[in-house]
């Protein structure tokens, strides 16, 4: 234990000494999530509506002005029913408000009236805030006849939301939890299997074998300081996607900070492992990007919805333990879920993490003595 | 006693034999040299001794603990200074001697005593805060031997310490050698400086994973016994060597510096007075002649050549010199 801890000291010292593996570890996650972040489009003012008006009373009339008034939107187009298609395959319009015939009636006899929008989901950030501007204007719009006719507060106007090419909304809040899986993984994987195979490169590991300290020790001496930065390094990213991206934090922050542990557990065992089978820094470095980066960012749900894949890569992915930790992120941060929800992913971090960490060191300690 | 007993030490990577069944012992407090070419197998047969390892079929043992048994026990009792060793560059000096003094466990107080030693011998007083990639060859190495002893071991095994460094450095680095030596440590070093193995008490020189030859320098030059050495000097050197290499008197020849040396067969004495006068008859002007006790370089290539031609069995000196 104490000699663990000299081999951790002197790893921190080794970090600290060499200030950009520790800009690296700690600053480029961060980096990379302004980046993909900012990639992606988060101007959501201005959105170009065209309007499908059949009903052309002062109630529909109000309808549009509300949204026109706003600010959230430019009305460019007054169209009809066969235009539609043309307007969204534009690259010009966004959204489409199609308010039916007889929509003024129904609305003064205190009747339920669906009025639909229909939004561009390419851009799925922008499309969940349309659909929650509409959502607002439309109530606003109710209240006025809910307060006239003195009913109760159900609302008369209901929209009817039609989202066209994502119907999954996949939005830049939910890429969030897949870049920080994706992020961590890189740094933790890469940086563990560096400092180790570095050890063999230079001839300083053999020195270390000959102190009466076991593989363990060193391992684990070895993996407590990549521990602890990319632990430091994956909450920062998610304070910053708190803070820059309005990523909600919805659920607890101990939950969330032991899907991170097991999750980073697994990914230094991986690291491990691909110590144990390198010998020279380059090959270290290929390796470890191909296990950490590829099915992080292909097979995890990241990107590629898993519903989607064909059965065998489907299979694949109940491996990747990058999708568990996605699954578990996306509850506890999104939607401040709770345990139940989730708790068999955390459970497959874990057999991930142990699997991985008995065979890095069943190798490691293979070639120790 | 002896400090290290090997018996019939073989490993194999594959289907080649680095080390082809060693048997030899290292006395306590002895500092034993191994000579040989690069790949002969001196650093494997280390990394064996240091439980690095593990032997393919032989035994050894190292400070009274079997190797292969418990190499464990055998890294507990020595210090070893690997061919590689680097220290960590990007930590101070002090860094260094403290990160092995952590893994060997020494307590605070045993720790600063033995990190004022390493210190002192690398010559290091007030730069304790440098960066070991800021100190010049000898230092570094003389620092590595430091933080390789800090737990103080009885045995020592120091793999090529002195390569790439400059003269003065090697001859403070044997220094610090004679004087564990000197204090009982033991010492098994391998070299590929001639100079520097008449440090050693006694030397074993390897030859294709063999030990070709075994035994003090007095003993080793004891092959040319009944074959005397004759240095020439020539004008021309080369033509010289022609003319020596014919006469059926002349074992071999071979170039030492500027001169030649011509060894003899033992049942064909000849004066070198008259090989002085032969030689003029051909033509060929001596500056200088006269007889000269074999050098280690005469006994090394002697060995490493009636080693090969005998396809690896040791020299006459291995078994003749045998205490
Ligand atoms: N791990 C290994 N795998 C395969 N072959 C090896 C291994 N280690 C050493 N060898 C081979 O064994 C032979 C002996 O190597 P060794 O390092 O013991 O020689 P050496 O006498 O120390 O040489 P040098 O003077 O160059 O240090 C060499 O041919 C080397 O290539
Ligand atoms: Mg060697």
């Amino acid at each position: 234990m104490r000699k663990s801890f000299a081999v951790a000291r002197k790893e921190f010292r080794q970090i600290v000494r060499d200030r950009r593996t520790l800009m690296i570890l700690l600053f480029v996650p961060t980096f990379f999530l302004l980046l993909f972040g900012y990639a992606l489009n988060w101007d959501i003012r201005h959105v170009h509506l065209a309007v499908d008006d059949r009903d052309r009373t002062p109630e529909s009339r109000s309808i549009v002005s509300a949204f026109v008034n706003s600010g959230y939107f430019d009305l460019v187009a007054s169209i009809d029913e066969g235009q539609i298609s043309a307007a969204m395959n534009g690259t010009d319009v966004r959204a489409v408000i199609v308010i039916s015939s007889g929509l003024g009636r129904d609305l003064r006899v205190g009747r339920l009236v669906p009025v639909q929008v229909i939004i561009n989901g390419d851009n799925a950030n922008a499309a969940t805030a349309v659909m929650g501007y509409s959502l607002t204007i439309l109530q606003n719009e109710s209240a006025k006849y809910q307060g006239r006719l003195a009913m109760a507060a159900v609302p008369l106007l209901s929209v009817e939301p039609r989202i066209w090419y994502n119907p999954e909304l996949r939005s830049a809040l939910f890429l969030v939890p897949g870049l920080i899986a994706y992020i961590a993984m890189l740094t933790a994987v890469i940086s563990t299997a560096l400092s180790i195979v570095r050890e063999k490169e230079r001839g300083t590991m053999e020195q270390v074998r000959m102190a009466p300290l076991d593989a363990a020790s060193f391992v684990a001496g070895k993996t407590i300081p990549y521990f602890l930065i990319s632990l430091v390094s994956s909450m920062v990213i998610v304070v910053v996607a708190m803070a820059l991206f309005g990523l909600p934090m919805r659920g607890s922050w101990l939950l969330l900070l032991v899907a991170v542990s097991l999750f980073l557990v697994g990914a230094l065992a991986l690291g491990l492992l691909v110590s144990s089978i390198a010998d020279t820094q380059q090959v270290a470095f290929q390796l470890a990007a191909l296990v950490s980066f590829l099915p992080t960012l292909m097979l995890s749900g990241f990107i590629f919805p898993i519903s989607s894949m064909p059965a065998l890569l489907r299979a694949v992915t109940y491996v990747v333990p990058a999708k568990y930790f996605l699954i578990a992120l996306r509850a506890i941060v999104l939607k401040g879920a709770g345990l139940s929800v989730y708790w068999t992913d955390l459970v497959a971090l874990a057999i991930f993490a142990a699997a991985t960490l008995a065979l890095a060191s069943a190798r490691l300690k293979r070639q120790w003595v | 006693m002896n400090a290290i007993t090997v018996n019939r030490l073989t490993r194999r990577f594959g289907e080649f034999v680095a080390v082809d069944d060693l048997t030899f012992d290292v006395r306590e407090g002895e500092i034993f040299g191994f000579l040989g070419a690069n790949g002969a197998g001196k650093s494997t047969t280390i990394r064996m001794l240091c439980g690095l390892l593990k032997p393919t079929s032989g035994a050894a043992t190292v400070g009274g603990v079997d190797v292969g048994r418990d190499p464990e026990g055998v890294k507990r009792r020595i210090g070893y200074m690997s061919q590689r060793f680097s220290l960590y560059e990007r930590l101070t000096v002090d860094q260094n001697i403290r990160f092995f003094g952590g893994l060997y466990g020494l307590d605070r107080a045993r720790l600063a005593d033995r990190r004022r030693f390493a210190i002192e011998i690398a010559g290091l007083e007030g730069r304790e805060q440098m960066r070991t990639s800021d100190l010049a060859g000898g230092w570094r190495q003389r620092l590595a031997l430091g933080c390789a002893i800090l737990h103080e071991p009885r045995l020592v095994f120091l793999d090529e310490p002195t390569g790439g460094v400059d003269p003065v450095s090697r001859r403070q680095f044997w220094r610090l050698i004679d004087q564990l030596s000197a204090s009982g440590v033991t010492v098994l070093v391998t070299t590929h400086y001639l100079d520097e193995a008449e440090h050693c008490h006694r030397i074993g020189i390897m030859h294709a994973g063999r030990l070709a030859a075994l035994g003090s320098i007095d003993e080793l030059k004891g092959i040319f016994r009944h074959r005397p050495i004759v240095e020439v000097q020539a004008t021309n050197p080369v033509e010289a060597m022609r003319q020596l290499d014919q006469m059926p008197e002349i074992e071999k020849t071979s170039v030492f510096g500027t001169a030649v040396h011509a060894v003899l067969r033992p049942d064909r004495p000849l004066a070198p007075a008259a090989l002085d006068d032969r030689l003029r008859r051909a033509g060929v002007p001596v500056t200088a002649i006269g007889p000269v006790q074999p050098s280690l370089e005469d006994v090394f290539f002697e060995v490493v050549e009636a080693a090969g031609s005998q396809h690896g069995r040791p020299a006459e000196a291995a078994s003749g010199a045998r205490p």
